[in-house]
């Protein structure tokens, strides 16, 4: 990125959130460059998917400014957020179990469908094509994590890690420039790993951006550009994988102090 | 007479808490609303009608008979339809809309019993007497039918706050599963709070039955929306606000027949339902419908 | 062409009311299909028919008018009361239109202008077969064209996880409006279509009773597609003629069938999966 005017893509600032009397985030600023890869790990219960949840407009902060691409996005819905251009996936994978896996990536699409009432009603060229064109790039994206031969499966029948890669083709779906995942590679078998490695990296050299919150240190470490880490709701340490690797702060919250 | 209307409201909002009481335990403990409550309502004012009339049991009797019924009933329902439901992990709509099922079947069966006119108690049972406090005038079936209202519901109050059946109730109206690895025979306890419950419904019906001296086998539906309307009130799941907003509603009802007319008092409990759903859905007391499994 | 005749003038209101409550049975299985369970759609229906009724006996508007308006209103009604209304879930939705369908028939109930309890009389003849016939055949086509476009995938994403659809960037309280207004319209249709053969309409017929009749039949044909919907609705209305003598009983029928269909067919009799897979098993044991 070579414009120094350019805001970064996500611009978290002071970001606190409360339940009541729970604090379950205070203070908490990072910035997520543009075409990076970025990390979120701390230990559970550390607040992690809270921060997901507040920049995808599920929660509010109670304090603090979420920027994207310079614009604010808290008070924003949902599906407005989306629509700026910011996927996720979620922790506890949330497919469509009742639909194939070709229709669950064409909900994706839903905002990029520009066809309206009379397009439907009257079967319009505008609306077929639409279709096609619906239709081909969900199968490309399921072709992009192998999913492709299984498109008519029913996404119920898929194995665990095949639900998680199909969340992951769906949040493509929507054109994002900034994809969340929040554990993307949870349950999944080393040569899996693997391969959503490699295809993450590509989605990078694609032009998007990825925040993801991981606990498998190998996979962080080996695929981030820049890590930041939380805990007890604070960021301890933010840094290139090395600096975060070997932060004193950051090793005692994962191992916890030394008479324990 | 201001009064006397009060009078009348608090014979009317016992039992609208008696019944409704009924109805959210039924939701608190086992996340159903059971739309059949209704029906039972009006099983238990048919079956005390029957035994006083064909066993010629004296009322007090037949009030027992009328909750043993009811009671059965809703066990019934609880064990042939619920738990099937339950075993396969229905979402919350499906169960409601089996005992919408119920509920008609119970009030066709009734209506091809008994008939669809309007059947009385006879005369002698009924509770006579009255007399006058001041300018109220009294009668002693008002005074017994506050009287029985209000001491069952104390008893299922303290059975709730003072035992240590109430307390496992209450464990799994938090959480069923986390109340079964407690060692609480959760099943056993659904199928008895389904029984107190439906008997209580029963027990309703022949007080309304015998205040308004009128049975028909259509009795129920009315109530049943003015119990949906108290619990949303009062809020869904919780105990008080079934009293509360019993009481409430059938202030509310008087009220309005009274001094505003007689088909508003119809309406009243169906306006305040929908503005409290669109303005509160807790309702005063009550707690979110999804409880942690 | 004799025993058509008489065929016809016999059992004419029968296939109508099957046109009718096709309708109805796809109105609410709009609804049920974006995840909402709304037991307003009597209410709809009633309000339909009784503006059009008025409208006719009034205002002597034609019957083309008088359809449109039909379906006007409620789904204006359902417009402004749908925004607070929808953002109940589940239950409190279902409560929410079951106190809404019983104010209008009470409002209803007790208008001047609406005859109060004795209803309207001698609203002129003007439906005809045909006039159901093309409107059920539009309505499923439009329904159908609908369930296959991004609509029908967003009703369909809304209906299983909320959230999850909000992140795909559907506006979910826009398309439960829409779900639900639609709903509306055609119930509204419905009823004026009902009205202007049956002469005669009162509150009576548009109560919760006939909330959950029309519920049963889309929960008893299934609602994964759009021919259970029309399924449920032709058995449950010509069930209680071929079973002359089980008339008295039909809400017994209608509430055992609820039951019933409940606890054994959970997805309804027209379950296209199932279906579909007993007619590969067929072609495979052929083979």
């Amino acid at each position: 990125m070579n414009a120094p005017q350019q805001p970064n893509l996500l611009s978290i600032r002071n970001v606190g959130k409360h339940f009541g009397g729970l604090h379950v985030l205070q203070d908490v600023s990072f910035e997520v460059p543009a075409g990076s890869i970025y990390g979120l790990i701390g230990p559970n219960g550390a607040g992690k998917t809270t921060v997901f949840n507040l920049i995808t407009g599920l929660l509010t902060p109670s304090a603090g400014q979420i920027d994207f691409q310079g614009q604010s996005l808290i008070g924003l819905e949902p599906h407005r957020i989306t629509h700026q251009g910011i996927a996720r996936t979620f922790q506890n994978i949330r497919i469509f179990k009742e639909m194939d896996l070709l229709e669950n990536v064409m909900v994706g699409m839903h905002d990029h469908l520009n066809y309206g009432g009379f397009g439907i009603f009257f079967n319009s060229p505008a609306c077929r094509a639409a279709e096609k064109k619906a239709r081909e790039r969900a199968l490309e994206l399921l072709s992009w994590v192998g999913l492709d031969h299984k498109a008519d499966m029913l996404a119920d029948n898929l194995s665990y890690g095949d639900q998680r890669k199909l969340e992951f083709a769906r949040a493509l779906a929507t054109e994002p420039k900034l994809l969340l995942l929040d554990e993307p590679v949870a349950g999944m078998n080393p040569s899996e790993k693997t391969i959503l490695m490699e295809e993450i990296n590509n989605i990078r050299n694609r032009g998007y951006g990825v925040f993801m919150i991981e606990h498998d240190m190998r996979f962080v470490m080996g695929l981030c550009d820049r890590i930041a880490v939380l805990n007890f709701g604070r960021i301890i340490a933010e840094g290139t994988p090395d600096e975060v690797r070997n932060n004193p702060d950051v090793i005692e919250a994962y191992l916890g102090k030394e008479d324990e | 007479m201001l009064e006397q209307q009060l009078l009348n409201a608090l014979t009317l909002g016992s039992v609208y808490a008696l019944f409704a009481l009924g109805f959210t335990l039924v939701f608190g403990v086992l996340a159903v609303i059971n739309l059949s409550h209704g029906a039972v309502f009006m099983v238990g004012s048919y079956a005390a009608l029957a035994m006083v009339s064909h066993l010629n049991a004296p009322l007090w009797v037949a009030m027992l008979g009328a909750m043993v019924v009811s009671g059965t009933i809703g066990l019934l329902v609880d064990v042939l339809v619920l738990k099937p439901l339950r075993a396969r992990n229905a979402p919350h709509l499906i169960p409601m809309i089996a005992t919408i099922g119920v509920g008609i079947m119970l009030t066709s069966a009734a209506q091809g019993l008994f008939g669809a006119e309007v059947l009385r108690f006879p005369e002698d049972v009924m509770p006579a007497g009255e007399f006058m406090v001041g300018d109220v005038h009294v009668r002693a079936l008002e005074i017994a039918i506050v009287a029985i209202a209000f001491l069952l519901m104390a008893v299922l109050f303290t059975i709730l706050k003072r035992t240590q059946l109430g307390r496992a109730l209450r464990a799994i109206a938090e959480s069923p599963k986390a109340a079964y690895l407690l060692g609480i025979n959760v099943e056993g306890l659904f199928h008895i709070t389904s029984f107190v419950a439906a008997a209580l419904g029963g027990i309703a019906g022949v007080l309304i039955g015998l205040n308004f001296n009128a049975i028909t086998p259509f009795m129920g539906q009315p109530m049943l929306h003015k119990g949906i309307a108290v619990i949303i009130l009062g809020g869904m799941g919780d105990i008080r606000g079934a009293l509360i907003g019993g009481l409430f509603l059938g202030f509310a009802e008087v009220i309005s027949k009274a001094y505003l007319s007689s088909q508003m008092g119809d309406a009243v409990a169906f306006g305040l339902l929908f503005l409290i759903l669109l303005v509160r859905p807790s309702g005063l007391f009550g707690r979110k419908l999804e409880r942690k499994a | 062409m004799e025993w058509f005749n008489d065929f016809w003038s016999t059992y004419s209101t029968l296939v109508f009311s099957v046109g009718v409550h096709a309708l109805l049975a796809l109105s609410i299985w709009l609804t049920l299909s974006c995840g909402l369970l709304s037991l307003a759609n009597a209410a709809f229906m009633g309000v339909g028919a009784y503006v059009s009724a008025l409208l006719t006996l009034h205002l002597e508007w034609s019957f083309g008018s008088v359809l449109l308006a039909g379906g006007i209103a409620p789904t204006l009604v359902a417009l402004i009361i749908g925004a607070p209304v929808l953002r109940l879930s589940g239950v409190y939705l279902a409560m929410a239109t079951l106190a809404f369908g019983e104010v209008v028939r009470i409002t209803v109930l007790n208008l001047e202008i609406t005859g109060g309890p004795e209803g309207l009389n001698g609203i002129p003849l003007a439906t005809e077969g045909w006039h159901i016939a093309l409107i059920l055949a539009v309505t499923v086509y439009g329904l159908a064209r609908l369930r296959r476009s991004k609509v029908g995938r967003a009703f369909e994403a809304i209906k299983e996880d909320e959230v999850a659809a909000r992140l795909m960037g559907i506006n979910v309280d826009r398309y439960k409006l829409l779900a639900f207004s639609l709903g509306a319209f055609i119930a509204g249709v419905a009823g004026a279509l009902n009205a202007h053969f049956t002469f005669f309409i009162s509150p009576r017929e548009y109560g919760f009773e006939n909330a959950v009749d029309i519920l049963t039949m889309a929960v008893l044909g299934g609602t994964s597609s759009l021919i259970g919907p029309m399924l449920g609705s032709s058995i449950l209305t010509l069930l209680p003629e071929l079973l002359r003598s089980l008339q008295d009983f039909r809400s017994l029928v209608n509430g055992a069938v609820l039951v019933l269909v409940v606890l054994f067919l959970p997805k309804g009799l027209w379950e296209s999966r199932r279906i579909r897979a007993f007619f590969k098993r067929l072609k495979g044991g052929q083979a």
